[in-house]
């Protein structure tokens, strides 16, 4: 396929961090404290466990760090004519998604719904030829579309299935026209009993199809999830037995009592039930909206994917801006002291003084003026998106260092009165360098300890801060807004309740996962509490 | 529960001297690592009478203090009691619930630990926490009237006032007294006192030893006296128990392991201390380290390191041996290792080749356990390397160093040196006072000598060393190198010279950045003043310094934390020795270590003096390390030297009270049975308010009128002895 690739920025840096944190694990290796600190992590089967989660995540979040736009057909253009690309960007995440992305209803419908959520006024053909008005709840165009399919097009109206066989996007649907359109008319009623004896036999005869359908489906996807998943743990064993030159079965025996140093038993079981879940989800998402679907009728399973990357984004270009920053005041106040000292105390102090909100608010609202009044600056709506996304991280960034600043000017404080670090001075080293070689090094536990903590506190921000409406564009697809269009959903009788629950479920798992990694992080670096264990 | 009843309840009844009222049996206690138990405390059998103080000694590492800490069953998470029996009070407390066990301990057993600093709770007032431990049932007022007793009795002046201070607001040795008052509140039967002393001056460890009898002598507890100190125990205990990786080797009556130590470990303590052989005599050492817990040697422990060793000596562990009525020693060999020691000099050559097929067997099963172990070179192995190596190649000037002894102009001159902190007060930070840490000291040290800085903890002796190496600004007076005014130079001038002068420092665990390698720590030096060893890469010099303080060069690749304490001091030293300096300062360089460790460094910072003619500025409170590597002696108390001398005039004829004062308080093995001297009374005031006229006047017993006018000035004894004391000018 023809693609012009794009890199947005927030692209750009989510990959560079993917790498820098591929290189830092390679350097740990050659650090005998870092690499056992490491191995303790990988002992700890909680933080192991939430380990795996994470990293399905990351791996959704970087499929969805991949943007390209497609090439548009233009038959009538020639060889020689430069390609036209679509207006559209769109991410490796989003071709896999196809069916997801595409399929959009009208407008909600339940999790694994055959019908929409609300009633609609239809003309029904019956055999005579004679137009009928029925206000019934309508077949989804996509959700269960293939079930008793050889009645469904045919007793569809032309309009209808002609808009459905365009397959056009949901936008250029207008979703308040066919809903309710006209009050009941009363000129139904003399024929109404024998079309609804039928059509309730009909739906029940659907219902069952749909019943059946879904657990033949849940069942082969969790056959061959095992069937994977056992192929995986042979393969993790033979890994095993062939680097530490054992029987098969010894390995597989202390796999299984979780004797392994690398808590191999809880990565394992963690697939296994990531697998459990995930492939009925996938199995289904082909055919039916597992999560359902949300007022303009997007898939909310491609919702919450989507929202993975966004919630990575902030969690991790955040901290990026964090880093520097806390590392270079923390340790050159607290290294240097004196008036160095009380300037940068002085500047934290002042802005942990303003409410952290307040402040985030009036950045974010000063940006969104710059970005709306210079359209000119972005291709695309995905790069306006995109930009402000970014700019949301730094803002966030530039008001959260403090903690983290504090923590290391406290730290650098107490190892500057070390003796290794006066035997430098005694050498003339000069300070940046003692900095630079002895104070960071010996300050990175807090680092990372830091990170793995705040990724976490990052998201949930950003997750408030959407729904304040002070977030990351409306165009874009994150925790925060979902839960932010959900908040009306749940007034409606009876409530809406899926969009709000698969949101608030997966960034849970995400938040709760990385809470857990973090938790072994922190015990593995976490020098007075390695002695005592 | 009525076993609580008995102790709140009964009077306290002083058990009979001379009765046993805590006896071990067999006590085995481990460390859970993993899916293994390490086996720290390794069967020790001993029995405690009333009145009577039994004092375990080792070395770092052996399992005292977990033994201690068994007896009170207050062992850290991964610790586990694997046997034993524990007998007090006719009950074994190693089979009591914990509910029973708490009513014992504080009332039944106490403990007091080595750093009254972190052992005291900052933020309660001390006699809230005496109050804490004294028995439940008794009112307010009772609790402190009891509480102030408590505390006169441990000695504390104008207890009244104390009672309601925080600890912060006490000296270590105060806080030690109310640590005390703390462990008897219970009025218990046996006190453990883990290292009471360790971390005090010799003046106040002194009082604190003879609080400690004078209490015992009141009270008829039984006293188990955890140290690592000879001196201690020689003026503390009535009976001894040697432990060595985790078993006792030895026991007898003080005078008897005195007078004739039997196990050959304890023959080497004794041997490897610095009391006593003079200065340039190399010291004995005990080749090797204290095996890990995970690669305990069969059979004898002692076995890898013993220069009598013999093939049953690995194979069996040996059985008790009872040599004289109450000395027992665990030796197969102990009727030969006598006889060695009485024809005085046994073939050396036999002992050597002992000693190195045991450092074999040792590395061989260290190497089995896949247990890194950097096999330490023993001290006469590094001599030889040094003496061939390195006087012709690293220091060509070699032969200008002998002409420079001679030379009249020292290598380093200190002038009124003065080190003033200021105290700031006031939100605009305005300095109200200064710590007059160093207060005008005049030095003089010439090539390949040694002067030892002397004094208690905070009189500014490591001022000094600090600011001669310009790592803090002095206040006035100057310091000069070869001739070179070092105060007032800006940091790129004085560049060219750190490289003459470098620093050896007190804790090898501080000293060492734990995230640098072996080779990058010694290289950092080179790197920074930009020196090219001239024979070859950095690498190479790395390795030569390496063999230089008697290391593996493959050491180069490892890290500090691989290291045993002694080990490190040692790359500390060739860390200092890579940038060929002309004077270290030392600043308390063994004080951190074991006394057999000691001796190894002892010999390298000798040895390495007579083959590169370095000259060192010793700072130390150890008169026994003094004695043996010092030239000339300079004493501090509060910021200015009291005497200065040979070390010949200064230790054996002191002429200021407190440099006789300070020697009277060192604890030494020959005057074991003669009773100890009165220690100096009171603490060192603050250097901020330093009393007026002649500081040591308010501690000193022949002070007179005129100590309190005027600070008195120097006294020429002879030609290099001056003192600064009245009482020697008449």
């Amino acid at each position: 396929m023809n693609v012009l690739p794009v890199i947005l920025w927030s692209d750009a840096l989510v990959w560079l961090m993917a790498l820098a944190a591929l290189v830092l694990g390679l350097l740990s290796r050659r650090q005998p404290p870092l690499a056992a600190a490491w191995r303790r992590v990988g002992r700890s089967r909680p933080g192991m466990a939430a380990a795996t989660v994470v990293a399905v995540f990351v791996v959704v979040g970087l499929l969805d760090s991949l943007h390209y736009r497609p090439a548009l057909d233009t038959p009538a253009a020639g060889a020689s004519a430069a390609p036209a690309y679509a207006i559209e960007t769109l991410s490796v995440l989003d071709a896999l998604a196809v069916p997801l992305r595409l399929r959009g209803e009208k407008t909600y419908s339940a999790p694994l719904a055959t019908h929409a959520f609300a009633k609609e006024t239809q003309e029904i053909r019956a055999a005579d030829g004679s137009v009928q008005q029925v206000r019934d709840f309508p077949r989804l165009r996509f959700g269960g579309a293939h079930l008793l399919r050889e009645e469904a097009p045919a007793e569809a109206t032309d309009g209808d299935t002609a808009n459905a066989n365009a397959g056009v996007s949901r936008r250029t649907a207008d979703p308040s026209a066919t809903t309710d359109a006209s009050p009941v008319s009363s000129a139904m009623a003399p024929s109404a009993l024998p079309a609804t004896s039928a059509m309730s036999e009909k739906a029940a005869a659907l219902a069952a199809a749909r019943q059946y359908d879904i657990s033949r489906r849940v069942g082969v996807a969790v056959l061959s999830a095992l069937i994977v998943w056992a192929g995986v743990v042979v393969w993790v064993v033979q890994l095993l037995a062939r680097r530490e030159s054992l029987a098969f079965a010894e390995v597989g025996r202390r796999l299984w009592r979780g004797e392994t140093v690398f808590a191999w038993r809880a990565v394992l079981l963690t697939l296994a039930a990531i697998a459990l879940v995930v492939a009925p989800m996938l199995a289904l998402a082909g055919d039916y909206h597992v999560f359902g679907t949300d007022k303009v009728g997007q898939d909310v399973f491609y919702q919450v994917l989507k929202s993975v990357r966004t919630a990575l984004v902030i969690g991790l270009v955040t901290t990026l801006t964090t880093l520097p920053l806390a590392i270079f005041f923390g340790l050159a106040a607290g290294y240097f002291r004196g008036w160095i000292d009380d300037l940068i105390q002085y500047l934290y102090t002042t802005l942990n003084s303003i409410p952290g909100v307040l402040l985030i608010a009036a950045a974010v609202l000063m940006m969104q003026v710059l970005i709306d009044t210079h359209p000119q600056w972005f291709a695309t709506a995905a790069e306006r998106a995109d930009l402000r996304l970014l700019a949301l991280c730094f803002i966030l960034g530039l008001t959260s260092w403090t903690g983290l600043a504090r923590l290391l000017r406290g730290e650098a404080m107490k190892l500057r009165e070390l003796e290794f670090v006066q035997a430098a001075q005694s050498f003339g080293v000069s300070d940046l360098r003692i900095i630079a070689r002895h104070i960071l090094p010996n300050v990175m536990h807090i680092v990372v300890i830091a990170l793995v903590m705040d990724f976490s506190s990052l998201v949930l921000a950003e997750a408030v801060l959407s729904y304040v409406g002070i977030g990351v564009d409306p165009t874009m697809i994150s925790f925060g807004t979902m839960i932010n269009n959900a908040r009306l959903e749940l007034a409606r009788e009876p409530a809406v309740w899926w969009s709000l629950a698969a949101a608030f479920t997966f960034m849970v798992a995400l938040v709760l996962a990385a809470n857990l990694l973090a938790d072994a992080v922190r015990d593995a670096f976490d020098a007075r509490l390695v002695g005592s264990s | 529960m009525s076993h609580e009843i008995d102790f709140a309840v009964q009077p306290r009844q002083t058990p009979p001297r001379g009765e046993s009222v805590l006896s071990v049996r067999g006590l085995r206690t481990g460390f859970a690592a993993g899916r293994t138990t390490l086996t720290a405390v390794a069967g020790i059998d001993f029995t405690l009478h009333a009145g009577e103080t039994f004092a375990l000694l080792g070395e770092s590492g052996c399992g005292k203090s977990v033994a201690a800490l068994s007896l009170m069953r207050l062992l850290p998470p991964a610790g586990r009691i694997l046997g034993g029996e524990v007998r007090f009070a006719g009950r074994d407390l190693l089979r009591l619930s914990e509910a029973e066990m708490r009513a014992v301990r504080g009332r039944g057993v106490s403990m007091i630990f080595q750093e009254p600093a972190t052992s005291l709770n900052p933020v309660l007032r001390v006699g809230e926490q005496i109050i804490e431990a004294l028995p439940g049932g008794m009112g307010r007022a009772d609790a402190r009237e009891r509480a102030l007793a408590l505390l006169a009795a441990a000695g504390i002046a104008d207890p009244a006032r104390r009672i309601d201070a925080y600890p912060f607001q006490m000296s270590g040795g105060m806080k030690q007294r109310v640590m005390i008052a703390e462990a008897l509140a219970g009025e218990p039967q046996v006190l453990i006192a883990d290292e009471p002393t360790t971390a005090l001056d010799v003046t106040i460890q002194a009082q604190i030893l003879d609080l400690l009898a004078r209490l015992q002598a009141e009270r008829g507890m039984g006293i188990l006296l955890i140290t690592h100190d000879l001196g201690v125990v020689a003026r503390a205990a009535q009976r001894v128990g040697v432990m060595y990786a985790g078993e006792i080797v030895e026991e007898a009556p003080r005078a008897m392991f005195f007078a004739a130590p039997r196990h050959p470990y304890t023959r080497k303590l004794f041997a490897a201390l610095p009391d006593g052989v003079g200065r340039g005599h190399r010291l004995e050492t005990i080749p090797g380290q204290v095996p890990p817990l995970s690669a305990m040697p069969a059979g004898c422990r002692f076995a890898p390191r013993c220069a009598h060793a013999e093939t049953r000596c690995t194979l069996a562990a040996p059985a008790w041996r009872e040599v004289a009525p109450g000395h027992r020693v665990r030796c197969h060999r102990v009727d030969e290792v006598a006889l060695a020691a009485s024809a005085v000099s046994a073939p050396l050559a036999a002992e050597m080749a002992a000693s190195g097929t045991a450092q074999a067997a040792h590395v061989g099963s260290a190497a089995s356990s896949q247990e890194f172990r950097i096999q330490e070179f023993t001290a006469q192995e590094a001599a030889v390397q040094v003496s061939a190596v390195q006087v012709s190649s690293i220091v060509p000037e070699g032969t200008e160093v002998g002409s420079a002894l001679t030379a009249p102009s020292p290598l380093l001159e200190v002038r009124d040196l003065a080190v003033h902190f200021p105290i700031r007060q006031g939100w605009l930070r305005r300095a109200v006072g200064a710590v007059r840490a160093v207060d005008g000291v005049s030095l003089a040290l010439e090539r390949g000598r040694t002067l030892a800085l002397v004094g208690e903890s905070g009189c500014g002796k490591t001022s000094v060393g600090k600011a001669v190496l310009q790592l803090i600004a002095s206040t006035a007076g100057e310091v000069k190198l070869d001739g070179r005014i070092l105060t007032g130079l800006s940091r790129s001038a004085l560049r060219p010279l750190r490289r003459r002068m470098q620093m050896v420092f007190q804790d090898p665990f501080a000293s060492l950045n734990p995230r640098l390698s072996v080779g990058e720590i010694i290289a950092e030096g080179m790197q920074a003043l930009g020196l090219g060893r001239a024979e070859a890469s950095p690498a190479a010099a790395v390795a030569a310094l390496l063999a230089q303080v008697g290391l593996d060069p493959a050491a180069a690749g490892r890290y500090p934390h691989e290291f045993s304490g002694g080990q490190r001091q040692r790359i500390a030293i060739a860390r200092a020795l890579a940038v060929q300096p002309e004077l270290i300062v030392c600043d308390e360089p063994t004080s951190a270590l074991d006394v057999s460790v000691q001796a190894q460094i002892l010999n390298l910072l000798g040895s390495l003096q007579a083959d590169l003619g370095l000259a060192y500025l010793l700072i130390t409170h150890n008169f026994a390390v003094v004695e043996h590597l010092a030239h000339e002696v300079a004493v501090m108390y509060l910021g200015r030297i009291v005497e200065r001398g040979t070390v010949g005039e200064v230790l054996h004829s002191p002429r200021h009270p407190y440099t006789q004062a300070l020697l009277a308080a060192v604890p030494r093995i020959g005057s074991a049975d003669e009773a100890p001297p009165p220690a100096l009374s009171g603490e060192m005031p603050s250097p901020a308010n330093p009393p007026a006229g002649c500081h040591f006047h308010p501690r000193c017993p022949r002070a007179g009128a005129e100590c309190r006018t005027a600070y008195p000035a120097p006294v020429a004894v002879s030609a290099t002895h001056t003192v600064y004391c009245v009482l020697n000018a008449r």
